[in-house]
């Protein structure tokens, strides 16, 4: 009693749609015979190119024929086109798969005696039994294509010489390169040279700024917590203003209140400070100051966040903890050792393992500050504040070295993501989900 | 007085000084800005915090002037933002709700997969979406952005939402199955009006975006009377940062006003929202 069920695959491997016609199921048949003939159509005069366009990635630039400009292949239109069919080709044949299985599906039910489900009945069993996926498929899409497909493309350029002035399409071509980037960006003296010195800062940038927002967070929830303190709520809320305008606003206007030359800062440290022979400090125009100045910045940001986390978390620590270290004569200070800090530590740690995953990528703070600056001498294309981040913001938009970029970024990512990935798999979300239903 | 309380009159003393201190430290730059906005004159510097004189110029100016287009950039960043906002949430809430109320195969993979996405760096695929969007012949037009911020929505927001969602008792749709409900009616009628909440600080974070974004807006939006607030601010600083600083105070005012007041207004969620997506249960 399996005819059906062979006839049904067989059918529905020649062509979409056939087989749930032959367990007449027609409407959802139809619609698959229509998404296969669309195939066809876009895919006999796709995919020939595509496949050529991504191995060869072009093979004659822009020319100049009797004073006119000729378009031939442009390397990198060629390369996004095919990926973007080939995305399609993948999305295809996971339909066609799918299409294949449920015509499977059916007729062993209806060698059952079971009656196909009729078109409605089809869209109700969707309802009540793949909601979920139902739900996900708009989502899944966007994120396909505008987050999947261009890191996928953006990982390509990295194995490419994408890159000003040789490699700049329409008039040159772009070829694979292989590892020879990653190589460059290593070994190579003028590039591992600011590789290595803008990893330094970039590191020491991101432990200095997630401990001094941290542990300033900490201190300033404390002295609003302490026993005596009136007022709560208004020191609150005061202090919890630099949190709430906008990044890109506090740090323009920082970066004016610390310009060296008409800043206010300046102006006012001379004003009342240079009888003792105090003048400006170049804030943003040396390299050291620069980074002590993002430092500060940064901190005036971020405190705000962390107290208002650990003042959260210090509502929820049991009183009697307290009261128990108090009847063991414990001071204040070993009160806060021995209970409030292990605590603290305890229940922000993942969140502060992402503030310092987020610091490393942290672009605001430093290009809307600094802009990087200032420039380092033997630096390419650095500043002495640049993180990874912001050096890879200037490769691409303003030197077109696309694929050093690439290579830049996918270094970042490992970085952010071994972190990211690590805490997640360590939090009782993800760990115990269902615990708490 | 005894000894223990001296000390601990100067405990509170000392807090009390550092308290004043830090607040004037937090509160100083913000008005400053509003000051300078409504001080005569174009300079960045004055004598005096409170300005002698007072003046609404500035800001007429923004609005009046052929070289700021202040409002058309106002209109376009409301625009957008609304509209990425209506959008993101929508999408956002279908994502968070599948991974957080059904169990099916490759769940688990696919929200690694979402946190994994949300950390790559942004601009490593900005320059793909570009020529994506050139390709469909949106750049320059609030569309695109509007289809890229939307899109991106639920990378940021699945796990706060999921977070927020994991906490509303599974029994509550169970009751309702019993009764006959069906899935979407579950999520319309319990779900939905239950993350109120959540849903308040999805939509505030999703609206605010566009507002404080101007490294993809700047790339976008080439002509100058299609640019959002954040992106005209940003060149008023760079291109002439000294020269005329109590208009740039004013912009600021203008973009950060509401956006504070929100804030604000909407800090409780904020704070729900921080501490729930980190570490729930």
């Amino acid at each position: 009693m399996d005819r059906y069920r062979n006839k049904a695959t067989i059918m529905s491997l020649i062509f979409m749609g056939f087989g749930q016609i032959y367990n007449r199921q027609f409407i959802k048949g139809l619609i698959y015979l229509l998404i296969e003939a669309y195939a066809i159509i876009y895919f006999s005069s796709n995919l020939g190119r595509a496949l050529w366009g991504i191995v060869t990635l072009g093979e004659t630039p822009r020319t100049k024929v009797n004073g006119v400009f000729v378009d031939a292949d442009h390397s990198i239109i060629l390369l996004i086109k095919s990926l973007i069919t080939i995305l399609f080709l993948i999305i295809f044949i996971i339909i066609y798969i799918i299409n294949v299985r449920d015509a499977r599906k059916i007729a062993e039910k209806r060698e059952q005696g079971v009656q196909a489900n009729r078109f409605l009945q089809s869209i109700r069993y969707v309802l009540d039994y793949k909601f979920a996926q139902a739900l996900l498929t708009l989502p899944a899409v966007g994120i396909l294509f505008f987050t999947i497909m261009p890191i996928i493309f953006m990982v390509m350029l990295a194995f490419t010489n994408y890159s000003s002035p040789n490699h700049i399409p329409p008039f040159k071509l772009v070829d694979w390169v292989g590892f020879n980037t990653f190589k460059d960006l290593i070994s190579l003296k003028t590039w591992s040279h600011t590789f290595y010195g803008v990893l330094t800062w970039t590191i020491i940038w991101a432990v200095l700024s997630t401990v001094t927002t941290y542990f300033g967070g900490l201190l300033v929830a404390l002295l609003i917590n302490q026993k005596g303190i009136r007022f709560k709520g208004f020191w609150r809320t005061i202090l919890i203003i630099p949190y709430a305008i906008p990044q890109l606003i506090s740090l323009l206007v920082m970066r004016n209140m610390f310009n060296g030359q008409f800043g206010p800062i300046n102006q006012y440290i001379t004003k009342y400070f240079g009888y003792f022979g105090l003048g400006g400090l170049p804030w943003l125009t040396d390299p050291f100051w620069a980074k002590v100045t993002v430092i500060i910045v940064n901190m005036w940001v971020g405190i705000p966040v962390s107290m208002i986390l650990i003042m959260g978390v210090l509502t929820t620590i049991p009183r009697d903890m307290y009261e128990a270290a108090e009847v063991d004569g414990a001071s204040n200070y070993q009160k806060f050792r021995i209970v409030t800090l292990p605590m603290v530590l305890f229940s922000t740690a993942p969140i502060l393992i992402m503030q310092f995953a987020g610091n490393i990528n942290n672009f605001n703070a430093i290009f809307l500050l600094t802009s990087g600056n200032p420039v380092v001498g033997d630096y390419q294309y650095a500043g002495a504040t640049d993180l990874l981040v912001t050096w890879l913001y200037k490769l691409t938009l303003d030197q077109n070295k696309y694929n050093m970029a690439s290579a830049v970024g996918i270094i970042i990512f490992l970085i952010i993501a071994s972190f990211s990935i690590y805490n997640y798999r360590r939090t009782k979300s993800f760990k115990e989900e269902d615990m708490i239903q | 007085m005894s000894g223990h309380k001296i000390k601990k009159l100067f405990r509170l003393s000392i807090s009390y000084i550092t308290l004043i201190i830090l607040s004037i430290c937090a509160v100083y730059p913000v008005l400053w800005v509003i000051f300078g906005s409504v001080r005569p004159g174009k300079s960045l510097y004055s004598k005096t915090l409170i300005p002698t004189q007072f003046t609404f110029d500035h800001y007429r100016e923004l609005f009046t002037s052929k070289s700021y287009m202040f409002g058309d950039w106002y209109m376009n960043t409301l625009k957008i933002s609304i509209a990425s906002m209506l959008i993101g949430v929508f999408l956002t809430l279908l994502t968070s709700y599948a991974v957080s109320r059904f169990r099916f195969r490759g769940r688990q993979t696919a929200l690694s997969a979402v946190l994994i996405l949300g950390m790559f760096p942004g601009f490593m695929s900005m320059i793909a979406i570009f020529l994506l969007l050139k390709e469909f012949n949106l750049l320059d037009t609030h569309l695109a952005l509007i289809i890229v911020y939307a899109a991106g929505a639920p990378l940021m927001g699945t796990f706060v939402a999921k977070g927020f969602l994991d906490t509303i008792p599974r029994s509550l749709d169970e009751a309702a199955r019993i009764d006959g409900a069906s899935n979407f009616k579950i999520f319309t009628r319990i779900i939905i009006p239950l993350s109120r909440p959540m849903f308040t600080y999805m939509a505030l974070t999703q609206f605010v975006g566009p507002w404080v974004d101007f490294i993809f807006a700047k790339m976008v939006l080439r002509s100058k009377e299609k640019w959002t607030v954040a992106v005209g601010l940003y060149e008023m600083v760079n291109t002439n940062t000294n020269s005329n600083f109590t208009l740039f105070a004013a912009g600021a005012v203008l973009i950060a006003v509401p956006i504070t007041l929100l804030f604000m207004f909407l800090q409780r969620f904020l704070v729900d929202g921080l501490t729930s997506g980190a570490s729930k249960g």
